[in-house]
């Protein structure tokens, strides 16, 4: 795409808008590439939708190309945890899902399957290795299974390393920039000005359908609870596996047991999901629920000291599959979004996919999956 | 953990002299009011009970009445949440509390401004009126040096309690200018019950320097502050001492008039001519709408009390009395405004935000409250930004934000109300 019409000599190959973990990613990419780049965003680094979530970097399942996509990404995130500074928090704690009957259990062994076939090192926790892994848990658990090499961190000053990195490497930076629209010789800034670029990257998240038409990504609401400091409560990203019945429903609200520790011993309690609700607000029944779901798998969570709720919009495709290439109908427009809720974990993965496509690089996963104009997202269109 | 419910007319936030008037005028009408204080008894910062003295005239008159109305206190609770509207949620020891209202008077009060000096997170460096609440609960403070600095009529009500109770008060050191204090003293001869407040606290501190354009620009110490280094013009010397009171006048406790909310002007919550804020049904009074002192905090309270009730004619009566304690107040808040050369006393190490451990240095590359926040958990930890929002506000001219539950740290299963079948009916 990049080829050689669309370099511009005087603005930049790339302009990206949006600074959350994804047009990080991306920028860092593309100035490893040697791309003149720009960021730009209104608010601060990693101040939308990034800085409300999880860090949660999990290797998933639903579907061979989300289960490429994370795999890919988390295998980024291990290569690079050396390097990340410790105020990103990066720890490889590991993920157990959690199975509360048979049925569940069946899961576990269905996934073990699914992962170990494909190279991902799973272990079977039966219920006594499980109370041992996560002694807080509660008694009469069935059993988990260990996916050792998820990790966790700490979203927005991972960001702000991506970033800099890029900077350090020659991307540009600016903030308080609002863009109002995609023109075709690049961004259109709310002063009016625009910057000149060959390529615009939208990777604004929730906000991104209004910037180019012909796309739909639906904010999907999301609290999340922090405790004080609790070291050794808890070991492992700890999530149950009713999770993946509920959390996908597109129609109804769900809550899910979903709990993570921080490394300076704080727990981070999660999560919900909800539609069509674009208020920022605490929903104070729904947080009541997702409390009930927690101290239900974790009863002595109750007694721990609660600082803040807060919420987050993940930014949702139809079929949870991020968009990640040229738009459909405008080939100066690549898209970088609808991550929903793992836009932490898949940031890397989709940063490459991306830049392979903008240099046409072969690619380490196909990319086709996730392409703006897929079937997939057409059929779930009708 | 119990949980109980109870219903009332009337709730109020706050049982210090503010939320105390309210409640009284409020139940005069046979309203059915409720009060919840975190202090486990009525009296708010001035009239905290005292192990070993018995409080003023003032207060035993207002406390008798709350005792002797229709008046229901329940101490020992603070209040965290609204669940949903007419409904608030208060968590104490061992118990849960959910309160449904018909209305609501917030009277949350102020708290001490703290600003960051090297130093200021030494054990034995206090608030003013920590200090003195502390005292007032039992801390031992005979025979102990003790240096009161920072800024605002507080520092000398503390100095004269202190020193009546054994203390020996090293120094008053006062950051305002002499100049604009006397411009103070001449608004008291307008106000001869404060005029007389002025001259019984010289009295009481006779002996004790009091020095004006004075501040603290360290502190020091091994296991604790062993001494304090002050600045006066061009002046830098150390005193010892045992404990250093210091605080820089008052801010509004806004933060649950936040999460309901309710307009925050400057800093205060917005209230009209009745006390009501821009939440109709709401009222706010006392230091929450801005700091005036005990004789403010009474009259609003009443105000309030009689417009909930809708008795707004006797509600009016009060209005001159207001509007005089008001012009008093402002005066007050421009005399001990802070000045400028305070911003310069952090040094790259020094903690601005102790929760979370965040020095200076990591805070100046930072361009607002939410950026320093995401990027060093400035304001992340158990006080939520309350002590270094107001210090960020001052040195950087960040403005804080969004106030969401718990507007205290709680228990988790606080949140949640036992299910409907073991829950106690509403009383
Ligand atoms: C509660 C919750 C929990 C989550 N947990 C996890 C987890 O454990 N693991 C995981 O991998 N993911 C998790 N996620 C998902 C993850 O947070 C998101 O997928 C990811 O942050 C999306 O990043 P983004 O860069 O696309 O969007 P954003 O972070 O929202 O970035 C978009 C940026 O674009 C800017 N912008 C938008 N419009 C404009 C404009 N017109 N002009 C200028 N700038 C603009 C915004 O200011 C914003 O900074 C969670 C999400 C939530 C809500
Ligand atoms: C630390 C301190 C010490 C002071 N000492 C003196 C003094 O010695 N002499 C003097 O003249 N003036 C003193 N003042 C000033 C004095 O408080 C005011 O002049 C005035 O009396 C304020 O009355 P109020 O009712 O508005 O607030 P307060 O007396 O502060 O009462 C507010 C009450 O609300 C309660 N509260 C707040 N939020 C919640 C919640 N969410 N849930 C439950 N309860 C809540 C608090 O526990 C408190 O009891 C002091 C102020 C402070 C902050």
């Amino acid at each position: 795409m990049l080829g050689h019409s669309k370099m511009t000599t005087a603005g930049f190959d790339v302009a990206i808008v949006g600074a959350g973990v994804v047009g990080a990613a991306c920028a860092l990419e593309c100035a490893r590439a040697g791309l003149r780049v720009i960021v730009l965003d209104r608010d601060p680094i990693g101040g939308g939708t990034t800085g409300a979530g999880m860090g949660h970097l999990v290797v998933m399942d639903d579907s061979e190309a989300q289960f490429a996509l994370t795999r890919f990404s988390c295998s980024l995130w291990n290569e690079r945890g050396v390097e990340l500074p410790p105020e990103v928090e990066y720890q490889k704690c590991g993920t157990i899902w959690v199975a509360a009957d048979e049925v569940e259990m069946a899961e576990v062994h269905r996934k073990q399957d699914f992962y170990s076939s494909r190279g991902v090192a799973v272990e079977v926790l039966d219920y006594r290795q499980l109370a041992e892994a996560e002694p807080n848990l509660r008694e009469g658990l069935v059993g988990g299974l260990l996916v050792r090499d998820d990790s966790v961190l700490y979203p927005p000053c991972a960001t702000r390393f991506l970033i800099e990195k890029a900077q350090q490497q020659g991307a540009v930076l600016r903030l308080n920039s609002t863009v109002a629209s995609l023109g075709s010789h690049g961004p259109v800034l709310s002063d009016g000005s625009v910057v000149s670029a060959g390529i615009t990257v939208n990777a604004a998240g929730i906000s991104s359908p209004q910037l180019v038409a012909g796309i739909e990504v639906q904010p999907r609401k999301g609290h999340l609870l922090i405790t004080d400091r609790y070291p050794g409560f808890l070991n492992h990203q700890v999530v149950e596996l009713g999770y993946l019945k509920r959390a996908h429903s597109v129609t109804s609200d769900s809550v899910a047991f979903n709990v993570q520790p921080r490394k300076n011993g704080q727990i981070l309690i999660g999560s919900s999901r909800q539609y069509g609700n674009r208020e920022k607000g605490i929903d104070a029944l729904l947080l009541r629920q997702m409390i009930r779901q927690a101290t239900e798998y974790m009863p002595e969570l109750k007694n721990l000291s609660t600082i803040r709720a807060w919420t987050g919009f993940r930014p949702a495709t139809r079929d949870n599959l991020p968009f990640i290439g040229p738009h459909p109908n405008n080939e100066n427009i690549c898209l970088a979004t609808g991550h929903e809720g793992l836009g932490i974990t898949t940031s890397l993965a989709t940063a490459e996919l991306l830049v392979d496509q903008l240099l046409k690089r072969p690619s380490k996963i196909p990319y086709e999956p996730y392409l703006p104009g897929r079937s997939g997202e057409r059929r779930a269109d009708a | 953990m119990i949980e109980q419910r109870y219903r009332t007319d009337i709730l109020v936030v706050g049982a210090g002299p503010a939320g105390v008037a309210a409640a009284f005028r409020a139940a005069e009408s046979g309203a059915r009011v409720l009060v919840v204080d975190d202090n486990p008894q009525c009296g708010g910062q001035i009239w905290r009970a005292d192990s070993k003295k018995a409080l003023d005239k003032d207060a035993t008159k207002w406390l008798d009445r709350i005792r002797d109305s229709s008046v229901k206190f329940l101490g020992g609770l603070k209040v965290f949440d609204r669940p949903e509207p007419g409904v608030m949620r208060a968590e104490g020891f061992d118990q849960v509390v959910a309160c449904r209202f018909e209305k609501l008077i917030l009277a949350t009060g102020a708290r001490e401004r703290f600003l960051p000096f090297p130093g200021w997170t030494l054990p034995n460096v206090t608030g003013s009126g920590g200090l003195q609440a502390l005292v007032k609960a039992g801390l031992p403070i005979e025979g102990k040096r003790i240096v009161v600095a920072g800024s605002g009529p507080l520092l000398l009500a503390v100095a004269g309690y202190l020193k009546e109770r054994g203390a020996k008060i090293q120094i008053i050191a006062e950051q305002t200018r002499r100049f604009d204090l006397v411009k103070l003293g001449l608004r008291l001869l307008k106000c001869p019950k404060k005029l007389q407040q002025a001259f019984d606290l010289k009295m009481k501190l006779q002996g004790i320097p009091y020095l004006t354009n004075c501040w603290p620009v360290s502190a020091s110490g091994r296991n604790a502050v062993e001494s304090v280094t002050l600045q006066q013009g061009p002046k830098e010397w150390a005193v010892s001492c045992d404990y250093l009171a210091c605080g820089f006048h008052l801010l509004p406790n806004t933060e649950l008039a936040e999460l309901l909310g309710c307009r925050i002007e400057k800093g205060s919550v917005w209230v009209d001519e009745f006390q009501e804020t821009s939440v109709q049904g709401l009222y706010c009074v006392g230091e929450s709408c801005g700091v005036g002192g005990l004789e403010l905090a009474l009259v609003e309270g009443e105000v309030a009390g009689w417009a909930a009730t809708n008795l707004k004619e006797k509600a009016r009566e009060r209005f001159s009395e207001r509007r005089k304690w008001r012009g008093f107040a402002a005066g007050l808040n421009r005399a001990f405004e802070l000045r400028r050369e305070l911003k310069k006393l952090p040094t790259p190490e020094t903690f601005i935000c102790r929760c979370e451990d965040v020095p200076f240095s990591r805070l100046q590359s930072e361009h607002s409250w939410r950026s320093a926040k995401l990027q060093t958990r400035c304001g992340m930890g158990p006080c939520q930004g309350r002590v270094c929002g107001p210090a960020t506000e001052f040195l950087f001219g960040w403005k804080t934000e969004s106030v969401r539950p718990p507007v205290f740290p709680v228990r988790l299963g606080s949140f949640v109300p036992s299910s409907a079948g073991d829950a106690p009916a509403e009383s």
